[in-house]
């Protein structure tokens, strides 16, 4: 039996060595001291790991007493320099990530950024409301006979329409026939009931040609045609048609319309369609005000003319109507210049176009 | 067609304002397109009385002016030579605005002396050229009056749009009239009483047309005035003339002029001491020449039909009279013209000899046929009142046209066209006021055609004309039914992918364009050529005279604009019509796009580089994968069309016969000819030429992964410079086709380390088993499998 005070002789070495590595530890500023201090404190040979070796050589009593008091030592020193360690990396991150700054006012790579026209736009947001109308899209070449342009529409040859100012002319065929440019888009009308049975329900946008250039024309322009042929519908769903279009293509709750008496070779009853607007300088306010704005022309089917697509007009009815697309683009986006659309001025095509993803739907709406 | 107030009023009983009168008339289809009422215009100006006019102390050409303007006296220093103490003049106070001038009077001191307001001349007022003096008025004349009432222009300038079915509107009557039938005012009748005739006329009429069908002439009454005595007309016509904007010059053309347009009824007044022999209608003899009454000399054609006496071509009939046979101061016996003339050869005739007159754009609308004698007696009561004479008996050629039609009105149409309900009633009162006499019988209603309603000759026309008066805005719009409840695809697969072509280019940064479909003719040619039969007969220019080949050639000139404008980086495409026959089937859509420049501008990160054709092939690779097109199967080959740069372009196609697009460099000689920077990349993809899948099936088939580890071999091949990439890449996949899943090359090197003409192309494969790992010996097999097979099909060798 050893004396007493070994026993306390060694519980105050376990204290001082502790005070000291701890003291160390504090002390230590780089992580390469710290772990040449961890090898010496807690490596094979380190103080610590001595001290824990003489545990073996003691008796139970003695051990029972020292080995707490030792394993909390390895603990305090072993938590101690992982502290210190995580200490050290994180001011070390902190310093390198200091270093790292950069200036975030930069400008960004450069991506391009497409645009669509806006009159493919327009082309689509029309074509949502009048899919949501029953509407399909019909079309027809642009190179057409005077059959579908003029006769067929009840246009007679001495029409002011048919002279060379108005239309564009193909060179005369030998049977004496020439094919032209078509003025409107009211030859798909005619193709299109041509080609199929009634009902028909068809929208007909497209491109367009006539003899004409100056500040508000272009030789080369874009329409839209809508024509319902079935059994019943009349002037009243004519009306109806036109209404919601104009309210949802303006977005507007309420648009104030006028139809007034008008005349079209084609139609009969035929209107023109007026709405309510305000002219503020250049720009022109829809749906509202003390002015009056002419958008589209309109009417029933002309009888003749569903005779000259072999429809009996005893059994058969419906309306039409045909409005300028770059016109009503103009109105709605506020563009000043027709003959701009056609320029491909990238300045114009950027600032008027709109980004490709801008889709117009009729559950998402039709413009941003 | 432009009218006033008081002339309306002469015809029409009315109480109603201007407001009222403008929302009817346009809405009974009369449009009204401006109103021009010179009362408000010159509500400032009032009649004043120069109390006192004095030197100024200070301008020998400047009078210092009292002016009493009925609200007190007011000083106006005064420049006009005229201005002198008791005179009546027109006063404007300051504040107002001068329309001759342009200015808003202010107070102001001339010379040290104030002046408040001015008396002002008619060209101050913008009333005519008249500047020598200030307005000089009679003597009693009320102080502080209205200038526009004391001078008559308190009366509201109307103008309508008339359409080409409403010929029976080019006459204030017609307007009345037709105001009348919508219940707006009640019509006064027309003195239409025969003129009793004194004689005989010396100058007789007749028609000489032979056989020719319709008659270009098919009426010409005729009557002889002698003892004329023809000067300036009275002052109430020459206003009413001015007023709609004409020139009045004697009393004898402003009667013509004042009948045109009361009752859209044009006729001639010859100076009957010009005529030689009697007077006929007939077709000129081609080469006759006519001075006209325009100045100007005509060559006529033996289409036309001309007046003439028995010596030559009096007048263009229905379009121009002749200078020669016209009214002058000293005429003194004439003879008047109403004839009746067919529209559609007046058209042809106008149109050949470019003569805008109003009696043409009246003949070829339709001129009321049963209203030629009617004409005469007003005619010649006008020339009587206005320029004395003795009036002969009428002369008469020609019966005129049949013009009497029936129609005949189902009642129920009313309701199943315009989709509102018309009393029977209503429908019945509206068709006797616009004069069709309706008649009904039991469903129908029978109508006979008023003589001046030739457009009317369908029960439609009859449905209209009652919509017309009922309102259309009475018309309730109603939904178009629906057939289904949610709207099916407005747009079929092709219409679908031209909206995904749009989009998708314009995803990749591209700038979407809309071009002509019209190019030069010469600038068509450098694409493939312009057909003759699409080349236009009347274009608006040589630079639009043609169809356009390609897509390209426009967006190539539009590149040359904007770099005109400063750019040099830029993307242009366009979905649009490319057209190579005048067949609908030569009408293709394509999508054409062009890269100028570089791919980004300089930055600090780094600069982009030169735009190349992989650009484009990247550009068509993408809008077909947007599409969902073939893109897997499509084979890339040489041979673009000519106006690619010939070893920097391709096509790619789906067997040899169906190409589906072009790509590549445009050729440096266009970009020359063009006058436009190069280099350029562009494409063309023919979307008709993509084949739509074959079944609506949307389902996809499933997804095969593998669990098994994938290899990476890389391989480096010596190949002759020749070889294309494309076989090289073929030869490798049909070696192993289920394993090999992806080919991609990392390097290209030709240079001082290779022998002439060879090149290395280095390629990482990736081998992807589905039911086991590969072993080592398996991957070594494929390998040699691969290496064996590039020699065999492209002789190239591996390097080592």
């Amino acid at each position: 039996m050893r004396p007493l005070f070994y026993l306390r002789d060694m519980m105050q070495d376990i204290e001082k060595l502790e005070q000291e590595l701890l003291g160390q530890i504090g002390a230590i500023t780089d992580l390469e001291a710290l772990e040449s201090l961890r090898i010496s404190a807690l490596g094979k040979k380190g103080s610590v790991s001595l001290m824990m070796r003489g545990l073996g050589q003691m008796d139970p009593a003695e051990r029972q007493q020292v080995a707490p008091q030792l394993n909390r030592l390895k603990n305090t020193v072993t938590e101690a320099i992982e502290e210190a360690k995580a200490a050290l990396q994180n001011a070390a991150l902190d310093a390198k990530l200091a270093k790292e700054r950069i200036d975030i006012t930069l400008p960004v790579r450069p991506e391009a950024a497409g645009r669509i026209h806006p009159i493919s736009q327009v082309i689509d947001e029309i074509t949502e409301i009048f899919a949501g109308m029953g509407f399909d899209i019909a079309e027809g070449p642009d190179i057409d006979d005077d059959f579908h342009n003029f006769t067929a529409l009840n246009i007679p040859p001495e029409h002011p329409a048919r002279q060379m100012h108005d239309t564009f002319y193909l060179p005369e065929k030998e049977d004496g026939s020439r094919l032209l440019l078509r003025t409107h888009t009211s030859t798909v009308q005619i193709r299109t009931m041509q080609s199929k049975a009634p009902p028909h329900r068809i929208i007909v946008p497209g491109r367009t040609f006539r003899s004409d250039s100056d500040q508000t024309h272009t030789p080369m322009f874009h329409q839209i045609e809508g024509l319902v042929i079935d059994k019943t519908s009349h002037m009243g769903h004519l009306k109806g048609v036109l209404a919601e279009f104009c309210k949802a293509f303006f977005e507007l709750e309420e648009v104030t319309m006028r139809f007034r008496p008008s005349y079209f070779p084609f139609t009969e009853p035929s209107a023109e369609m007026d709405i309510r607007c305000t002219f503020a300088g250049d720009h022109i306010k829809v749906g509202e005000g003390d002015d009056w704005l002419e958008i589209l022309g309109c009417g029933m089917v002309n009888p003749r003319v569903l005779e000259h697509c072999g429809l009996d007009p005893a059994e058969y009815q419906g309306f039409a109507w045909g409005m300028g697309i770059d016109r009503i683009a103009m109105l709605k986006y506020g563009i000043p210049d027709l003959r701009a659309f056609f320029d491909s001025d990238l300045r114009w095509l950027k600032h008027y176009g709109f980004v490709p993803l801008d889709i117009p739907t009729l559950g998402g709406g039709l413009s941003r | 067609m432009k009218f006033t107030v008081s002339w309306l009023k002469e015809h029409l009983e009315y109480d109603a304002t201007l407001d009222e009168l403008s929302e009817r008339l346009t809405a009974i289809g009369l449009e009204v397109e401006e109103i021009t009422d010179r009362a408000r215009e010159l509500a400032a100006f009032t009649v004043a009385h120069v109390v006192e006019a004095v030197q100024h102390p200070d301008a020998d050409r400047l009078r210092v002016c009292k002016v009493d303007t009925g609200e007190g006296v007011v000083q106006v220093v005064c420049g006009a030579p005229n201005a002198r103490t008791g005179m009546k003049g027109v006063f404007a106070p300051s504040g107002s605005y001068v329309p001759g001038t342009d200015l808003w009077l202010k107070p102001s001191k001339i010379r040290g002396v104030e002046s408040n307001g001015m008396l002002v001349s008619e060209r101050e007022m913008g009333l005519s050229d008249e500047h020598d003096g200030i307005i000089d008025l009679p003597e009693e004349t009320p102080i502080g009056a209205s200038f526009a009432t004391i001078a008559g222009l308190d009366d509201p300038v109307l103008e309508i749009a008339i359409t080409p079915n409403h010929q029976d509107a080019l006459g204030v009557y017609g307007i009345a009239r037709d105001l009348a039938a919508s219940g707006f005012g009640t019509l006064k009748p027309l003195d239409t009483t025969a003129v009793a005739g004194k004689f005989d006329s010396p100058i007789g009429v007749r028609l000489s047309f032979g056989n020719v069908d319709p008659l270009p002439c098919s009426k010409f009454v005729g009557r002889y005035v002698r003892g004329v005595k023809n000067g300036p007309s009275p002052k109430w016509l020459q206003d009413k003339l001015r007023a709609i904007g004409l020139r009045p010059i004697s009393a004898l053309v402003d009667i013509t002029n004042y009948i045109s347009y009361d009752l859209a009824r044009p006729l001639h007044v010859f100076d009957a001491d010009k005529v030689t022999g009697g007077i006929q209608a007939r077709l000129a003899t081609e080469g006759e020449t006519l001075l006209a009454l325009d100045g100007e000399e005509y060559e006529l054609s033996d289409d036309i039909c001309v007046i003439a006496d028995d010596a030559r071509a009096l007048g263009i009939g229905g379009v121009m009279g002749g200078e020669e046979s016209g009214c002058t101061d000293v005429t003194t016996n004439v003879f008047i013209e109403a004839a009746l003339f067919d529209p559609i050869r007046i058209a042809m005739a106008g149109r050949k000899l470019g003569i805008l007159s109003d009696a043409r754009y009246r003949f070829e609308r339709g001129v009321d046929p049963a209203f030629v004698d009617n004409a005469m007696e007003i005619a010649t009561r006008l020339v009587l009142g206005l320029c004395g004479g003795e009036p002969s008996h009428v002369v008469v050629a020609g019966d005129g046209p049949n013009w009497q039609k029936s129609v005949t009105l189902r009642k129920s149409r009313v309701k199943e066209l315009g989709g509102v309900t018309v009393p029977e009633s209503d429908m019945i009162a509206i068709l006797d006021r616009l004069g069709f006499a309706p008649k009904e019988a039991g469903e129908v209603i029978e109508t006979s055609v008023p003589s001046w309603r030739m457009d009317v000759d369908g029960e439609a026309d009859l449905v209209e004309e009652v919509l017309r008066m009922f309102g259309y805005d009475n018309i309730p719009a109603v939904p178009l039914p629906l057939e289904n409840v949610v709207a099916k695809p407005a747009v079929n697969a092709k219409q679908r992918r031209v909206r995904i072509a749009k989009r998708a280019l314009a995803a990749r940064g591209m700038m979407e364009a809309v071009t002509f479909s019209f190019l030069s003719r010469a600038h068509g040619d450098l694409f493939g050529g312009v057909a003759d039969d699409i080349v236009l007969v009347n274009p608006i220019s040589a630079d639009l005279n043609a169809m356009r080949p390609s897509l390209l050639p426009n967006l190539i000139s539009a590149v040359g604009r904007n770099q005109a404008r400063g750019f040099s980086d830029i993307t242009l495409f366009e979905v649009g019509s490319e057209y190579h026959s005048d067949q609908p089937d030569g009408q293709i859509t394509a999508a054409g796009g062009l890269r100028v420049g570089v791919t980004a501008p300089r930055h600090w990160s780094g600069a982009g580089r030169k735009v190349d054709a992989y650009d484009a092939k990247a550009d068509v690779l993408a809008l077909l994968d947007a599409m969902g097109g073939p893109a897997g199967s499509v084979q890339i080959v040489e041979g673009a069309p000519e106006w690619y740069h010939p070893g920097r372009s391709g096509v790619m196609q789906l067997g040899p016969k169906n190409r589906l697009a072009a790509f590549g460099e445009i050729h440096p000689r266009i970009l020359d000819v063009m006058k436009v920077k190069g280099p350029i990349v562009g494409f063309e993809v023919y979307l008709d030429s993509i084949p739509l899948p074959k079944s609506r099936e949307t389902a996809r088939p499933p997804l095969v992964v593998s669990d098994y580890q994938s290899v990476e071999r890389d391989f480096a091949f010596e190949v002759d410079v020749e070889t294309s990439a494309e076989s090289l890449i073929r030869a490798i996949r049909s070696s192993e086709k289920k394993l090999i899943t992806d080919v991609s090359i990392f390097d290209i090197y030709q240079g001082e380390k290779m022998a002439e003409g060879r090149k290395s192309v280095a390629l990482s494969v990736r081998l992807q088993p589905t039911d086991r790992t590969l072993t080592e010996e398996e991957i070594e097999a494929v390998a040699a499998k691969i290496i064996s097979n590039v020699q065999k099909t492209t002789g190239g060798s591996l390097r080592h």
